[in-house]
């Protein structure tokens, strides 16, 4: 049985081989670049809009709203790097409708890349809100003696990332597969919509985590923000 | 009992039991949580928005355990590494 969609190898040529992962992962990314030039290339700023910009602009919105309330007050910074991580995600997990596709957020490599992905981007929005000297402070924060437990929390909740995304989406297609063998017609098709849940769910978790990372680590100085 | 059924063995019981435990904490867990949820739901229902997202994000977190516990007992069962071991040196004799 195939644990991740890595062991499927599609060509292969000494060295380098293009599995599963990496051609899904290279369509996802094919369709989501060439769908939204494709709708971004007539932009209309008057009242009557193409039903695809329509979508484009719920979307973008949406998001923004989400970044806003999570408290960054300037969505307009994050919205590229969290709203990516978001549609790439959802889209890698909505697209399981389509037979023979398997989800590249199934593999752990790729979910260990976009983790690392966040674990590059707090530190960098930091520096940029705060400045080097007050962000590495922040480290110590309440006081010295926590400076090791801050470091090792920023590993961890790196791997825990990377790890709940794996497990959700890879567990996801494991069900349907035992499934297939034992109850064959009606029961996978539930739990193909229960996955399909899920990996919206996860696909939200993982960027208002994202958000809520970047957020504890851009408002060091500033006064305590209201909590609602 | 040989050393491949002796970490067959190991490895299928461990697995079960695995899952098993590690789904009961992680089940009270999350049941609580909802419940308080809709508690604070019912008496505060303006500020749902708030409360479904916090509950969510705290769902996520409590859920990662079980999905914890769900990798290392796949991992034991499909991709074991003492199984793949035992299994190239039994080959190798």
């Amino acid at each position: 049985m195939r644990l991740t969609p890595d062991q499927l190898i599609f060509w292969q040529h000494g060295f380098f081989k293009v599995n599963a992962t990496m051609a899904f992962t290279w369509g996802l990314m094919l369709v989501l670049a060439a769908g939204s030039r494709l709708v971004t290339r007539q932009l209309s700023v008057g009242l009557e809009r193409s039903g695809w910009q329509n979508l484009l602009e719920m979307v973008v919105t949406g998001i923004e709203t989400q970044i806003q309330e999570v408290g960054l007050s300037q969505p307009q910074k994050y919205v590229g790097f969290l709203g990516t991580l978001f549609l790439f995600i959802a889209a890698a997990s909505i697209s399981t409708v389509i037979p023979g596709y398997q989800p590249p957020t199934a593999s752990l490599s790729t979910t260990t890349a976009l983790a690392l992905c966040v674990f590059v981007a707090v530190p960098f929005f930091g520096i940029e809100e705060e400045g080097l000297g007050s962000y590495l402070k922040s480290y110590t924060k309440p006081t010295l003696l926590m400076l090791p437990f801050n470091i090792i929390s920023e590993l961890s909740r790196t791997l825990a990332l990377a790890v709940r995304l794996f497990g959700n989406m890879m567990s996801g297609a494991m069900i349907i597969a035992i499934l297939l063998t034992i109850t064959p017609f009606l029961f996978p098709i539930l739990m193909t919509m229960l996955g399909l849940l899920t990996g919206m769910v996860q696909a939200y978790i993982f960027s208002i985590l994202a958000a809520v990372y970047i957020a504890a680590a851009t408002r060091v100085r500033k006064p305590k923000a209201v909590t609602p | 009992m040989d050393n491949l059924t002796m970490i067959a063995v190991a490895s299928i019981v461990i697995g079960g039991l695995t899952i098993s435990l590690g789904a009961i904490g992680p089940a009270l867990a999350e049941g609580r949580a909802v419940a308080t949820a809709l508690t604070s739901l019912a008496q505060q229902p303006d500020a749902s928005a708030t409360i479904t997202r916090t509950l969510f994000v705290g769902l996520a977190m409590i859920e990662s355990i079980a999905i914890y516990c769900f990798v290392v007992s796949m991992i034991l069962i499909f991709a074991n590494p003492f199984w793949n071991h035992a299994i190239a040196q039994t080959a190798g004799k």
